[in-house]
């Protein structure tokens, strides 16, 4: 219980920190960019509610005290008032948000989760036919792979699959045509559209997970547990899942839990790649665009959404693993 | 000890391709002349040429010189790995071993300091940032790389110097009266060489990624000539679409190359560091020595 307490209380403090860095930022920059700004936007922006909502961010000609600005501001986040998108006006930030983060948890949550899986369990194999056919070809290319910048892999895959053999869509969720629908074909076009860029998040993402996966399961071989098995003459494929991989994989998912939590704004350059309406795309457009109250939301919200997978981790790391319950 | 170390290092092939790679585009950084004749900068060919003699990669939507824009473009990219590479291992260093040895209530504050830069979402912050400084140049880049990319490297380097702190040849420095900062300068830093040149080659392979990421999505100087600039006019002109390819495939492939060959060596580090991952000699080699042995024992 103790421990929990305490991880809930890191995890207040550090969205504390995330949210002050957001109202901070704009404030701290060389040449402050706030004044900048706003006196760009003056002659464009000429509808009183934008006016107000870019005030209350940088808090230029409010009026008001530096303290007496940030306590507005902490109110204003924590009642979820974000003021009003500048690009996508006159919708509130919320609301763009919202359909965004609809695409990304599809695209890029599915992506994890199968990620995770297929390179865990690679690594388990890798580990277990130490210098097998596997073992030799799999953690060197993945080594690799993990270095190439994987909006690249996503230009890539547009030229051979897309453009070349006009195998797949590549641009948007789904065709413009479509009307969201619960039909077989409208499902099917959102799926053909989400392929490539899923498949080269894949690729650049799995090796982590075998490398580490590989890594920890040899140390675990390596036990006395794992040589008592065997000496009872356990069967080859239970002393590797029940015996080695499950003790090993426990390191893994506490980083597959935050990996969760870096969904949320884990792919942005894939999803600016290849057009696809996600969280990632909106944070691009808002910068491109200089919609600073969009920004910022989101940026707090891909915060939030890696805070939260922590906490939850630490909480179900409490429940399964005694030793951190009793330690301090 | 440490001869075998680097003589392991040596023998490795992950480590041996890693440093050839990263030794050529060196070589390349500090002498681009001798390779392209072209300046990278000057807008005077026909555009978007292909591949050819005079124009190896062909030119860009703007005439420039692909290749020689590639090679000039080395220079940038390995100053922001190597300057915010070191400078963050050198933060990491300093904040995580200074947390082991002070601890109580010093390594309270510190850790907890590390874990929120660690777990605040690296990119989205640095988008955030570039985005309020508008075309960050090289040093802009490396000052945001460094300040926001320590944490991690912070977090293994102090596990690693709690495991050293009951060691004798620290309780010797403190009783001969040496100061904190001496003994964690003189003393503790030096005996995690390998582990710091592997945190030095994650993080300048972390930066060089980061950078030409920043840089494609136009938050870096659009003027500079970086790997991660080509991209981003290659994105911006449509060269996949209108089928100027080499504007796209050759500073990703250059990016991906030196990418590569620091996580080779880090990789080959890792090997070397923990006897229980290197690799297994082959059955074969083994069923050999096997004989060998037994030939022997007649």
């Amino acid at each position: 219980m103790r421990y929990v307490l305490r991880r809930a209380g890191f995890f207040l403090l550090t969205l504390w920190v995330a949210v002050t860095l957001n109202f901070f930022l704009p404030r701290m920059m060389p040449g402050n960019p706030a004044v900048a700004m706003m006196a760009k936007f003056r002659g464009k922006v000429t509808s009183p509610e934008a006016l107000q909502s870019l005030e209350t961010i940088f808090g230029v000609n409010s009026g008001q005290s530096l303290p007496a600005q940030y306590a507005h501001y902490l109110g204003d986040v924590f009642t979820g008032n974000f003021g009003t998108s500048l690009f996508f006006f006159p919708s509130p930030v919320s609301q763009v948000v919202n359909a965004a983060v609809f695409w990304t948890l599809g695209l890029v949550g599915v992506t994890t989760i199968l990620a995770f899986a297929l390179g865990t369990g690679i690594g388990i194999l890798a580990a277990w036919r130490r210098g097998g056919l596997t073992d030799s070809i799999a953690p060197p290319l993945l080594v690799i792979t993990s270095a190439i910048p994987y909006f690249w892999v996503g230009m890539m895959f547009i030229l051979i699959f897309g453009l070349k053999l006009q195998w797949l869509p590549w641009s948007g969720g789904m065709s413009l045509t479509d009307t969201p629908a619960w039909t077989p074909s409208y499902i099917g076009d959102v799926f053909e559209h989400a392929l490539l860029p899923a498949l080269a998040l894949l690729i650049t993402t799995i090796g982590t997970w075998t490398l580490t996966m590989r890594n920890n399961m040899v140390t675990t071989l390596a036990e006395d547990y794992v040589r008592m098995a065997r000496a009872k003459g356990l069967r080859p494929h239970r002393v590797m899942l029940n015996y080695a991989a499950r003790n090993a994989i426990l390191p893994n998912l506490t980083g597959f839990a935050m990996s969760l939590g870096f969904v949320v704004g884990g792919a942005i350059l894939i999803e600016y790649v290849f057009n696809y309406p996600g969280v990632g795309y909106m944070l691009l457009q808002a910068v491109q665009n200089e919609d600073y109250p969009l920004m910022q939301a989101l940026f707090l919200l891909i915060t939030v959404a890696v805070l939260v997978a922590i906490l939850l981790a630490d909480i179900a790391t409490a429940i399964f693993d005694p030793r951190t319950r009793n330690s301090r | 000890m440490r001869g075998r170390f680097w003589r392991a290092l040596a023998r490795s092939p992950k480590a041996t391709a890693g440093a050839i790679l990263l030794a050529a585009f060196i070589v390349l950084a500090i002498f681009p002349g001798l390779f392209a004749r072209d300046d990278p900068s000057a807008e005077k060919y026909v555009r978007n040429l292909g591949p050819s003699a005079a124009h190896l990669f062909g030119t860009t939507g703007l005439g420039q010189d692909v290749f020689a824009q590639a090679v000039y473009g080395t220079r940038q990219v390995l100053e922001i790995a190597f300057v915010a590479g070191l400078a963050s291992t050198l933060i990491a260093a300093l904040i995580g071993v200074a947390a082991a040895y002070l601890s109580g209530f010093w390594d309270g504050v510190l850790n907890l300091f590390t874990d929120v830069v660690l777990v605040i979402p690296l990119f989205p912050l640095l988008i955030v940032i570039a985005a309020y400084v508008h075309n960050s140049g090289t040093g802009v880049l490396i000052a945001v790389l460094t300040f926001t990319g320590w944490s991690y490297t912070a977090r293994q380097l102090r596990s690693q110097a709690l495991s050293l702190r009951s060691r004798d040849f620290l309780a010797a420095a403190r009783v001969r009266g040496e100061r904190a900062a001496y003994i964690i300068v003189v003393e503790m830093l030096p005996t995690m060489s390998s582990l710091l040149v592997a945190a030095f080659l994650v993080n300048a392979l972390y930066d060089v990624l980061f950078a030409s990421s920043l840089q494609f999505i136009g938050l870096g100087d659009p003027n500079s000539v970086s790997w991660g600039t080509m991209l981003y006019w290659a994105q911006n002109n449509e060269a996949l679409q209108t089928g100027y390819y080499l504007q796209a495939i050759v500073p990703g492939a250059a990016i991906a190359l030196l990418g590569a060959s620091f996580a080779l060596l880090n990789y080959a580090f890792d090997e070397i560091g923990n006897p229980a991952l290197r690799p297994v000699v082959s059955g074969r080699a083994r069923a050999r020595r096997r004989r060998l042995l037994g030939r022997l024992a007649l």
